[in-house]
C-alpha cells in the first residue's frame, strides 16, 4: 500500500465521518441541556429526503440544506413537546421519532428514487493549504460542508466553554432547578437545544443526499444516526472529541470499502459490519472510562423537569 | 406547573386512573396519531382517507386479508412479548430485529443440515436453536449493561445491523442454494422442518406458540417471585439491591429470555412462513414490536390485540405498494400513533382542573 492510497483512504474517511459529525454535534447540544434524543436516525432521514427534494428541483444545494435544517428542527420540535412539555419518556419518544422519520422519508421520497441530483456539494481545494503535502489532500481538498463542520466544532467549543450561553446550557443539563432559581426559563433553553440539535441532524442527512452519495435511497442513513448517538458518549459531550470520533469512524468505514477494492480475502459482509462492531466496542470502552472518571455525563440527562417536583 | 398557556386551568397529579379512562385515552391517541400522519399525506396532495380505507379493506376487509393479518401477527406478537419483558425491568432492548434474525439463523442451521430427522425431533431442535441464538445475541449488549452500565438501547440496536449482514453473508455465501440460479436464497426447507399451516391459509401452528407464551408471560409477571423481582428492579435498582435481589443476574436473565422469545419468532417465521433463509426475512417486526409493547402498556394480552392491529397495518402497507406507495410508509403511521400515546400518558397521570379563584 503506497502513501497515495493511504491518503485516499483518510480523505474518504473525513467525508464518511462528516454526516455523523453533524448529527453528533446536534446530539451533544441536546444532551448538554439534559434531553436525550434517540430520534437522530429519523431526523437525518427526513433531512436527507427534504434536502435532496428541494436541492434537486430548485437546482440549489444551499436551499436544499436550508430546508433540511428546518425539517430536522421541526422533527425535533415533536420530541421537545412530548418530553419537555408532556414530560413523557425520552427514550420512547426518541424511538417514535426514528420510526416516524423512517416512514415519512420513505413516503416523501417515493418518487425521488433513481432521480439524478442537479446540485451537489463538490470538493473545493483551498488555495495554498491544499498544497501542503499529505494533510493538504486529506483536509483541504474537501467540500464546503466539511469545512463548515470543522468551523462549527470550533464555534461550539467556544460557546460551550467561553460564553454565558454555554454555561447556562451546561447548567441546565447538570442542575436545572438551580438555573430555574436564578430566574432563567428552563423550558425555553431545553426547547432551543433540542431544536438546534434536530437542525444539525437534518444537516447530517443533507450531507448524505447532497454530498456523500448524491441521491435518495430509502433508509440511506443506514444506522448512522445511532452511531452518532453512541459517539456522543465517546466524545464525553465535548465537540472536539466528537470531531475526532466521527473522523475515526469514517476512516474505519472507508478502510472497509478500500480493503474490498484491494482484494483482501474477507467477505464484504464482514467489512460492512465493521463500523457497527467498532462503535459497539468503543461504546463499551468509553462508558467504562467515563464511569471511572465520574465526569462527563450531564447529571440531569433523561430526567424530565417539573417545577412543582423540584 | 405555572404556565400562561393554561390560563385558569392547572394540572394536578393523580395516582389512579380508571380502566375506562385509560382505554379512552388509548383509542383517542390512535385516532389523533392517524390524523397527524394523515396531515402529511394531505399536504402532498393525496387523500389520507382513501389511503386508510385501502389499508383497512385489504387487511380486515376480506377473509384472505384477515388470514394474512394473522400471519403477520405471529412474529409481531412474539417479538413484542420478548421486548416487553425487558421493558418491564426498564431495559431498553431494541435489538429484537437482530435477535429475530439470529433465531432464524439457528433454526435454519438444523433445517438445512439435519433435514433427515423426523419432524417431531427436528422442529423442537429448531425451536431450541432459535431460542438459544436469539438469547445469546441479546446477552452481548446485556453483559456490558449489567457490569458497566453501558447504554443497552444503542448497543442492542447496533447489533441489528451486524445480524443483518451476517444473514447476507450466509445467503450470498456458504448457505446459498447451488441449484438456485444464483439467487441469494438457501434451499427450501424439507417437510420435516416446516411448521404445518391451517388449511389453505398461510397461518402456521406457531399461533399456538404465541398464545402459550402470552399466558406463560402473564403468569410469570403476575404470580411468580421472579416476575416480582423484575418489576422491583425496574422501578428502583436501589430497592432491589436493598431487598437482596441481584441486579446483574436479573439483567442477564431478562435480556436472555427477551432475546430468546424474539429468536423463537425468527424460527417460526422461517419454518412456518418463508421455508428458507433470504437476505430480508423481516419488514421490521423487531421495531414494530417496540411500538406494540408500549401501546399495550406491556400487558401480554393487550400485546396480542395490538399485534393484530399492527399486523393489519402491515398487510395494508404491502397492498399500498400496488398503488405506488412504499410499504415502509406504515412506520409513519406507527411513529405518529406512538407520539400521541406518549403525550397521552400525561392525562393518565395528571388531570386538568379549573383553578379556584
Amino acid at each position: 500500500m503506497d502513501l497515495n492510497y493511504i491518503i485516499a483512504i483518510l480523505a474518504a474517511g473525513v467525508v464518511a465521518g462528516t454526516p455523523i459529525l453533524y448529527a453528533s454535534l446536534g446530539e451533544v447540544i441536546t444532551e448538554r441541556a439534559g434531553i436525550l434524543n434517540l430520534g437522530v436516525e429519523g431526523m437525518m432521514l427526513v433531512g436527507a429526503v427534504s434536502a435532496f427534494y428541494v436541492g434537486t428541483f430548485t437546482e440549489n444545494k444551499w436551499l436544499g440544506l436550508l430546508v433540511a435544517l428546518i425539517a430536522g428542527g421541526l422533527m425535533a420540535l415533536i420530541h421537545a413537546v412530548i418530553t419537555i412539555s408532556f414530560r413523557s419518556s425520552q427514550v420512547a419518544s426518541g424511538l417514535a421519532l426514528t420510526i416516524f422519520g423512517t416512514g415519512l422519508s420513505a413516503y416523501l421520497g417515493r418518487s425521488l428514487v433513481g432521480i439524478p441530483p442537479t446540485s451537489t456539494f463538490k470538493a473545493v481545494a483551498i488555495p495554498g493549504l491544499s498544497q501542503i503535502p499529505v494533510i493538504g489532500k486529506i483536509l483541504f481538498n474537501q467540500d464546503i460542508m466539511v469545512y463548515l463542520s470543522v468551523i462549527l466544532v470550533a464555534i461550539l467549543w467556544f460557546v460551550f466553554y467561553k460564553t454565558k450561553v454555554g454555561l447556562l446550557l451546561r447548567a441546565v443539563g447538570e442542575n436545572p432547578s438551580a438555573v430555574d432559581a436564578l430566574g432563567h426559563n428552563i423550558f425555553f433553553i431545553r426547547y432551543a437545544a433540542v431544536i438546534v440539535g434536530g437542525m444539525l441532524a437534518g444537516a447530517g442527512g443533507a450531507y448524505l443526499s447532497l454530498a456523500y452519495s448524491p441521491s435518495w435511497i430509502e433508509n440511506m442513513s443506514a444506522g448512522r444516526g445511532w452511531i452518532a448517538v453512541a459517539l456522543v458518549i465517546f466524545a464525553v459531550w465535548d465537540p472536539r472529541r466528537a470531531l475526532l470520533g466521527a473522523w475515526l469512524f469514517g476512516v474505519i468505514a472507508s478502510l472497509g470499502l478500500h480493503l474490498q477494492a484491494l482484494g483482501v480475502m474477507i467477505p464484504s459482509n464482514f467489512l460492512q459490519m465493521l463500523p457497527y462492531v467498532f462503535t459497539f466496542v468503543v461504546l463499551v470502552i468509553t462508558t467504562r472510562e467515563t464511569k471511572n472518571r465520574r465526569s462527563g455525563t450531564p447529571a440531569a440527562l433523561g430526567i424530565p423537569y417539573s417545577r412543582e417536583e423540584r | 406547573m405555572k404556565s400562561k398557556l393554561l390560563g385558569s386551568w392547572e394540572i394536578k397529579k393523580t395516582n389512579s386512573s380508571s380502566a375506562m379512562k385509560k382505554f379512552g385515552i388509548s383509542v383517542s391517541s390512535i385516532v389523533l396519531g392517524l390524523l397527524f400522519a394523515g396531515l402529511f399525506v394531505l399536504i402532498t396532495g393525496k387523500d389520507p382517507l382513501k389511503l386508510y380505507s385501502e389499508i383497512f379493506q385489504s387487511s380486515v376487509g376480506s377473509v384472505y386479508g384477515l388470514t394474512e393479518t394473522l400471519v403477520e401477527m405471529i412474529p409481531l406478537a412474539l417479538c413484542s412479548l420478548g421486548v416487553s419483558l425487558a421493558f418491564r425491568m426498564q431495559l431498553w432492548n431494541i435489538g429484537a430485529e437482530g435477535q429475530f434474525y439470529m433465531g432464524a439463523f439457528g433454526a435454519a442451521y438444523f433445517a438445512l443440515f439435519f433435514s433427515y430427522l423426523p419432524i417431531l425431533i427436528l422442529l423442537p431442535l429448531m425451536m431450541i436453536a432459535g431460542f438459544i441464538c436469539g438469547g445469546l445475541w441479546a446477552l452481548i449488549p446485556a453483559i456490558p449493561k449489567a457490569f458497566w452500565n453501558v447504554n443497552e438501547t444503542i448497543s442492542s440496536l447496533l447489533l441489528n445491523y451486524v445480524a443483518y449482514f451476517w444473514m447476507a453473508y450466509l445467503v450470498y455465501g456458504p448457505w446459498k442454494d447451488p441449484k438456485g440460479n444464483n439467487f441469494p436464497l438457501t434451499k427450501q426447507f424439507s417437510e420435516s422442518a416446516t411448521i404445518p399451516v391451517f388449511g389453505n391459509t398461510r397461518i402456521s401452528y406457531a399461533i399456538f406458540l404465541v398464545l402459550i407464551i402470552a399466558i406463560a408471560m402473564f403468569i410469570l409477571i403476575k404470580y411468580s417471585k421472579w416476575g416480582y423481582e423484575i418489576s422491583v428492579s425496574g422501578s428502583s435498582r436501589k430497592a432491589a439491591d436493598y431487598a437482596g435481589m441481584s441486579y446483574v443476574k436479573n439483567v442477564l436473565k431478562v435480556m436472555f429470555l427477551s432475546g430468546a422469545i424474539a429468536g423463537i419468532a425468527g424460527m417460526a417465521e422461517v419454518s412456518g412462513v418463508l421455508h428458507r433463509l433470504q437476505q430480508t426475512i423481516s419488514p421490521g417486526y423487531g421495531y414494530t414490536a417496540i411500538l406494540i409493547a408500549l401501546l399495550a402498556r406491556l400487558n401480554p394480552f393487550s400485546i396480542l390485540l395490538v399485534s393484530f392491529m399492527m399486523g393489519g397495518l402491515l398487510v395494508g402497507g404491502f397492498s399500498l405498494q400496488t398503488s405506488g406507495f412504499p410499504s415502509s410508509m406504515v412506520s409513519m403511521f406507527q411513529g405518529s400513533i406512538l407520539f400521541f400515546v406518549l403525550a397521552g400518558e400525561v392525562f393518565n397521570n395528571y388531570r386538568l382542573v379549573r383553578k379556584k379563584v
